[in-house]
């Protein structure tokens, strides 16, 4: 069993108003300091797979073709603490 | 003739649509269920409006993968017509039917409110019926409703005539002003190459009727009819 990591970020060429209003808030608050404020999702979850590799290509293939939206989002993958064995 | 509405859990214009079309427009209309695999023989779909899935993930993405639509992508891909409205519009985009996407709005709130577009292509055959720039005065509900494709695909839609319809003031005139979400070149409604699937974020079922304060939705659904009749002989 393996766990996956999937970090889904809008584009960098698209306007994020979500963390842009986050951003004016934050510099509301006196942090004038924090900006580029972007916001994404982060979603996890296992894979039964017999290998690191069909694991990795699943989690590649369910992240291009549901958990993002490639003409506005990117997406990374990774694996927790490199492919440990989920305790259940 | 036959119009099938697709109903997916969340949404919330199938009935209006299914009014619209079968008392104000007159036409035979049925219900889709989500869960169906049969599109009962209809000569056109629509797509309604709401919030399939309750826009979880992302607006659309949930409902893309539901049973009915791998029919409706396959109608759609044979050159059955297909109209998505609002969040039947991010559905066709998250199933690849139309390009581009729909952003959350520029000033990120959800906007319920009459707006002007201009029928900017009136010789589609959801839009045949309508006066080539004609105002429409239809309402919109939305949250995402901000267009945003590649400039490559912008181009494209822009040289191939396929933007349908676009914000625009009072008069007509297209203005940063007059866009309500942000949407690249005041984009309301695009179709597809082929012409068969149009997609667009304000709701004609809800202009209609006299009753409900503007009837410039019909000429969407009276070109569609017509288009319908005469491709029938």
């Amino acid at each position: 069993m393996f766990k996956a990591e999937v970090k889904v970020m809008l584009r960098p060429a698209i306007l994020d108003v979500q963390g842009k209003t986050v951003e004016g808030s934050l510099h509301s608050l006196g942090y004038e300091g924090v900006g580029h404020v972007r916001i994404g999702k982060h979603v996890t979850f296992e894979i039964d797979a017999p290998t690191q590799e069909e694991a990795e290509r699943i989690a590649h293939e369910v992240s291009s073709r549901v958990l993002s939206n490639p003409v506005m989002e990117n997406y990374e993958v990774s694996f927790v603490g490199a492919i440990e064995e989920v305790v259940r | 003739m036959k119009i099938g509405v697709v109903v997916f859990p969340g949404s919330n214009c199938d009935h209006d649509a299914f009014y619209a079309l079968k008392n104000e427009i007159g036409v035979d209309t049925v219900l889709l269920f989500h869960k169906e695999h049969d599109l009962q023989d209809v000569d056109a779909v629509v797509l309604p409006g709401g919030f399939s899935y309750g826009d979880y993930l992302r607006c659309g993405a949930i409902a893309r993968f539901s049973p009915i639509m791998n029919e409706v992508v396959a109608f759609a891909k044979s050159g059955g017509p297909v109209i998505g409205i609002c969040n039947g519009f991010q559905v066709l985009t998250e199933a690849g039917l139309l390009p581009g996407a729909l952003l959350r709005n520029r000033d990120l709130r959800f906007i319920s409110k009459h707006i002007h577009m201009k029928a900017v292509n009136t010789s589609t055959m959801f839009t045949s019926s309508i006066e080539p720039g004609a105002v429409l005065r239809i309402p919109i509900a939305h949250g995402e409703g901000n267009y945003y494709a590649d400039p490559e695909v912008l181009d494209e839609l822009r040289s191939n005539d396929r933007i349908v319809f676009q914000y625009c003031d009072e008069s007509g005139n297209v203005t940063p002003e007059a866009n309500p979400n942000g949407s690249q070149l005041n984009i309301a409604g695009i179709v597809n190459r082929e012409g068969n699937v149009l997609g667009l974020m304000p709701h004609p079922e809800r202009a209609c009727s006299g009753a409900l304060g503007s009837i410039d939705g019909r000429g969407i659904f009276e070109s569609l009819v017509r288009s319908l009749e005469i491709a029938a002989g």
